[in-house]
């Protein structure tokens, strides 16, 4: 027997499999008239108290949200976030430092998507490894704390420049941590050139109006121009 | 830490694509992007991990590093990012967020040693 040296053109993207699990989730997403965002950002950052004050504000406006939250372990946030009453279910992801497409697929079982207007998902607390994977989202949305540092946007280029949208949380304590709004506002422009960014304050209720705001004219928008006959 | 979970994809997609009578993979080439998010040495790392017990276990990863490329609307140019991550043009100044290269995390061509005569 001999064997032979060879040769073979693959060229796939490695995260092939994710894209295309992402790619059916979203046309499911779509199809049932939901607007999902994917939120990012690193541990502390205060993804579950911006999304506490949404769901529960969204529901006042008579939206219909759910969110899907991922931590390595506990059902913590869950618990939180279902006082609001909306729909919710934690993904433990036993240790992973990321979700993927299936996980989420997985975590959809159940729920009648036509009855939901806007899906939040709430990705664990990681800024490095969850820009790899797509979801199915809509638009992947970074936040942001004054306590971080300005520079943050700069040590983390790959999930900035991932993401379409950024949130500034705990504005409150800018002035206390001596935060420079001006130059935060600035690196977040450098890794990602005319990202729109909100600033919110959960504890004193500041901006969280305008992101609600948005999020109820871009479901809105969304539903009608899916429901729009394609012919 | 998540160049693991990316070696397992790797692996998975080159046996995917693996012809039946291949006997041993010698080299799977990789481009990987400045913004790819995935730290080489951690990947070179984790791609012995993910390789052993498999037809790939001893082969070389050979990974092709690609920079940031903007497209800069001021000069009509596409724009290589050295250094620090900025995306103004380094010619102009000008702030583009058209992105032209960087987050590839493609697997590219293999080498591999197959049974019987002739081939490639």
């Amino acid at each position: 027997m001999t064997t032979t040296p060879r040769v073979l053109e693959i060229r796939r993207k490695v995260l092939s499999k994710n894209d295309e699990l992402a790619r059916g989730l979203r046309d499911r997403f779509h199809g049932a008239g939901l607007f999902t965002l994917n939120l990012v950002s690193s541990p502390g950052t205060g993804k579950t108290r911006l999304l506490e004050d949404t769901l529960g504000r969204l529901m006042a406006r008579g939206l219909r949200p759910a969110a899907l939250v991922g931590d390595l372990a506990t059902e913590n946030d869950a618990d939180r976030l279902r006082r609001s009453g909306a729909p919710v279910r934690q993904i433990t992801t036993q240790g992973r430092c990321h979700l993927e497409a299936q996980m989420i697929e997985e975590h959809l079982d159940g729920w009648r998507l036509e009855d939901i207007d806007l899906l939040f998902i709430e990705n664990v607390g990681n800024l490095v490894c969850p820009s790899s994977y797509d979801l199915g989202e809509d638009l992947r949305v970074v936040l942001l704390s004054v306590t971080e540092g300005e520079d943050k946007p700069l040590k983390y280029p790959s999930l900035f420049n991932s993401s379409d949208l950024a949130v500034i949380t705990k504005t409150d304590l800018a002035e206390a941590c001596e935060t420079d709004m001006a130059a935060m506002h600035a690196n977040l422009d450098a890794v990602r050139p005319g990202m729109r960014v909100f600033e919110t304050s959960a504890r004193t209720g500041a901006g969280v109006d305008d992101w609600i705001d948005f999020l109820a004219d871009e479901c809105g928008r969304r539903r009608a121009a899916h429901a729009a006959p394609a012919d | 830490m998540h160049e693991l979970s990316i070696a397992h994809s790797l692996v998975g997609l080159v046996q995917q694509h693996l012809p039946p009578e291949t006997t041993r993979v010698t080299v799977v080439e990789l481009r990987l992007g400045a913004l790819s998010g995935v730290v080489r040495g951690a990947l070179e790392f984790c791609y012995e991990i993910a390789t052993e017990g498999t037809r790939l276990q001893g082969s070389r990863l050979q990974i092709h590093e690609l920079p940031i490329v903007i497209h800069c609307p001021s000069c009509e140019a596409d724009r290589t990012i050295e250094g620090a991550v900025s995306f103004r043009c380094p010619v102009c100044g000008t702030l583009s967020g058209d992105l032209r290269q960087g987050r590839e995390l493609d697997l590219g061509s293999i080498e591999y040693d197959a049974e019987g005569e002739g081939g490639a």
